[in-house]
């Protein structure tokens, strides 16, 4: 069993544990967005990072995909990591600045300024639907197209996807729309969207759920919007 | 009179600027920029009368002197061509010509009359570290891989170079495809990799071919295949294209590539060497590591050791481009300082401009300024200045090159490269290259440069692959060596390379213009008026600020000023 010192805590560690696991289990959090139980790590929201080593040779990692070693410090909250988590959340912020996930994130570790321009891209490519697709429901109807600024997920070829079932899964999992999927609810809702005279799902969901034939199933774009609140 | 030649096709001689060459041998007449016109003059002098054409000579620009024989160029001269010298010597499509030179001489070497382990150590001896850039030692890479559980292993030859201005590999690949064939039939044999995998980008047509001519060449030989010379060793390779990935060149994004995933990086550990290609052991080596190793066994890893710096060892091929005059591939050893490379072998900066910079490491690397120019070539020193060797790309800046306009090229490559799986490489190249812009483009902050600073430190420490982790060196360089430029682009509005256009305008400066009428030619938008012997005059309005005027003037009568407009807000 691996013996690994997290914030000054040792453990042994069940062998193919993650940092993350590791961390669960003494009760020390770390903040976590692409990760998500019953779907394999994956490591790209990079939010779960800590620092393993020690100084001056230590590094960051995302600590969902790293695995336990034997005699690794870890440390989840040193002024390196809560330096990088913030801009990373400023990051997250910037391409999704609606997601109320995201703005409760920025709230909890106090990022309290956004330096860059705002986009609204209702997608912060976390892949939990790719893998909620393919891993939960076998389905395997979505995944990444093209790569670095031309990154997004969708049906292969643009194509309404025979794979796909319509369970919604993808929506489910999704962090950024799912403050936004819930109807009018003025009280969860903190982009204001619903409110607005377009419908929502519009933009996005012509990719997803209409895409899959089932337009105006998810509902917001036939519900009527609600005006100050309740 | 009856002669007999052999005139064939050879691999790169490397000398880029002066190509096409034409060398004689056993002769060593150097022909250098030969036209087809030329040819028959080649043959009725040289060919049959052995007379050497003088102006068909390599003549140095600043001195005159023709130099009949090719080694004594000092593009040449100065070099340490261990790998390159091949090259030439050889015809790439035809595996006799290699044999002709003792080709192959490493792996009958390596099968009969050593054990792996005793390649392995050879290896280590030599010192040998990995050439991709991140300069790893090979010798314990491949004992690694070799102490891993699995069958069967894996050799893989990384051929995805992609660095914008790099092109080392692929002249090794074009021109010498079999000595890559023999290191790693060598390095199969010392992990006890039974299958190999040549990854080459698809935009290598020739290196495509070639390699493919030079293994089906090395099955007909036995080379390759079951039971090689006999040893009971059997090695299969086979060539994977690359659809043009730079992230591809990743060690992980390369075996996802190969097992027909998306090309992404994975974490790491479990390291290839225990689990990689289809879960198995895997070795993965860069073109010029490979190429090497046949010159490592047959001379001995000590002399191979006897090339370089305390740390590096051996030699290295580096394509030197941009504003030198002798662009080409040179290949050096290892703690040859910046000064001899660039203006010793590269003949110093085109015009006798003054050098401002040079990036080393492509993309991934960083910019050095004058001061460093006779710091030594080694993987810790180029560490220390805050760039790395990467595969090997120079790229040569002289003062007519704005450096943050530099960043901002290196940044947008990137934001389009970047797998976009991690959210601080996708996003974090993407923000500085939106802060960059803005301050190319006069929209800068002084806040700016704190926070492409902070970014830039984000992206190498928050990122998972190499591509990651080096991505915000361009930035960080820049800033570390040119940051009084930035602040002039910030807080002037002022471009003092005249390279980034909303911040200059071009005026004609009316003393020294002699009326000539060549700017107005050049101009495509018709905005310069004048006559003949007349001082003209450019109309700001239409300008659209190409710079052509200013190329073609010859009295030096049009300088590019701080533009108006800017100046104005």
């Amino acid at each position: 069993m691996p013996h690994v010192t997290i914030d000054g805590l040792d453990l042994d560690a069940e062998r193919g544990w993650t940092l993350l696991d590791a961390a669960k289990h003494l009760g020390i959090e770390i903040p976590t967005l692409c990760a998500m139980d019953g779907l394999t790590p994956w490591g790209g929201c990079r939010l779960c990072v800590v620092e393993v080593g020690t100084a001056p040779r230590s590094r960051l990692v995302s600590s969902c995909t790293y695995p336990v070693e034997e005699g690794l410090k870890v440390r989840t909250n040193s002024s390196w990591v809560i330096r990088t988590r913030k801009m990373l959340i400023e990051l997250m912020l910037g391409s999704c600045s609606g997601s109320k996930e995201l703005q409760d994130l920025a709230a909890k570790f106090r990022v309290e300024k956004m330096r860059y321009k705002a986009r609204h891209d209702d997608c912060i490519l976390c892949g939990r639907c790719v893998r909620m697709c393919a891993e939960q429901m076998m389905g395997a109807a979505i995944g990444f197209i093209g790569r670095g600024q031309d990154l997004k997920i969708n049906t292969p070829f643009l194509k309404p996807s025979e794979s796909c079932r319509r369970c919604g899964g993808c929506m489910e999992v999704c962090p950024v729309c799912s403050g936004r999927c819930q109807g009018p609810d003025a009280e969860n809702d903190v982009c204001g969207r619903c409110a607005s005279m377009t419908p929502t799902c519009s933009g996005v969901f012509d990719d997803y759920m209409c895409y899959m034939g089932s337009t105006g199933s998810c509902g917001t774009c036939v519900t009527k919007p609600v005006s100050g609140g309740k | 009179m009856e002669t007999s030649g052999l005139i064939r096709v050879s691999g790169c001689h490397g000398f880029c600027a002066n190509g096409p060459l034409v060398v004689f041998v056993p002769q060593r007449f150097c022909y250098v920029k030969v036209k087809p016109s030329d040819v028959r003059e080649i043959i009725e002098e040289t060919v049959v009368k052995n007379n050497v054409i003088d102006r068909l000579l390599y003549r140095d620009p600043k001195t005159g002197q023709r130099f009949q024989v090719e080694n004594q160029i000092p593009f040449y001269k100065r070099q340490l061509r261990l790998i390159m010298d091949y090259n030439k010597r050889i015809d790439p499509c035809e595996i006799r010509s290699y044999l002709a030179i003792d080709g192959y001489e490493a792996v009958i070497k390596a099968l009969t009359r050593m054990s792996p382990e005793d390649v392995i150590l050879e290896a280590k001896n030599a010192g040998l570290r990995g050439r991709g850039g991140a300069g790893f030692p090979t010798g314990f890479k491949w004992e690694f891989c070799r102490k891993a559980k699995g069958s069967p292993k894996y050799v893989i030859c990384n051929a995805d170079e992609g660095d914008p201005g790099a092109y080392m590999d692929r002249s090794v690949l074009e021109s010498n495809p079999h000595s890559i064939l023999e290191g790693m039939i060598i390095g199969a044999y010392a992990i006890g990799a039974s299958v190999g995998y040549v990854y080459v980008r698809n935009e290598y047509p020739l290196a495509v071919k070639h390699i493919r001519r030079a293994i089906e060449q090395a099955y007909e030989t036995g080379f390759l295949g079951k039971n090689i010379l006999g040893t009971g060793f059997d090695f299969d390779v086979r060539v994977e294209r690359g659809a043009g990935a730079f992230v591809c060149g990743e060690e992980t994004a390369l075996i996802r590539s190969i097992e027909g995933e998306r090309g992404e990086p994975q974490q790491r550990p479990p390291f290839p060497a225990t689990k990689g290609l289809f879960g198995k052991p895997t070795n993965i080596n860069n073109v010029e590591t490979w190429a090497s190793v046949p010159l490592i066994i047959t001379r001995g890893g000590s002399w191979y050791s006897h090339f370089g710096t305390r740390s590096s060892k051996g030699t290295k091929i580096f394509s030197l481009v941009g504003k030198v005059r002798n662009t080409g591939l040179v290949e050096v050893a290892m703690g040859t300082t910046f000064r001899e490379i660039i203006f010793d072998i590269g003949g110093g900066i085109i015009d006798d401009r003054p050098f401002k910079a040079v990036q080393t490491g492509g993309p991934s690397g960083g910019c050095i300024p004058p001061e460093h120019l006779d710091s030594p070539i080694d993987y810790e020193s180029l560490s220390k200045l805050g760039t790395i060797m990467g595969s090997g790309g120079m790229i040569v800046m002289d003062d007519r090159t704005c450096m943050v306009d530099v960043a901002r090229y290196f940044m947008n490559f990137l934001r389009g490269e970047s797998c976009g799986k991690c959210l601080s490489c996708r996003e974090g190249t993407q923000r500085l290259w939106e802060v960059l812009n803005d301050i190319c483009e006069g929209r800068g902050k002084p806040e700016d440069l704190d926070l492409i600073e902070e970014l830039a430190h984000c992206v190498k420490d928050a990122s998972l692959c190499g591509l990651g982790q080096t991505a915000g060196n361009p930035v960080l360089s820049t800033l570390r060596y040119f940051r009084a430029e930035y602040e002039e682009h910030i807080r002037e509005k002022k471009c003092r390379a005249g390279v980034c256009r909303p911040l200059i305008e071009y005026q004609v400066v009316s003393d020294k213009c002699v009326g000539c009428l060549l700017c107005k030619k050049a101009c495509p938008q018709d905005a310069i008026s004048g006559e003949l012997k007349k001082t003209h005059l450019i109309d700001n309005e239409r300008c659209i600020k190409c710079g052509l005027c200013f190329a073609a003037c010859k009295s030096g009568a049009i300088e590019h000023v701080r533009a108006r407009e800017i100046c104005h807000t």
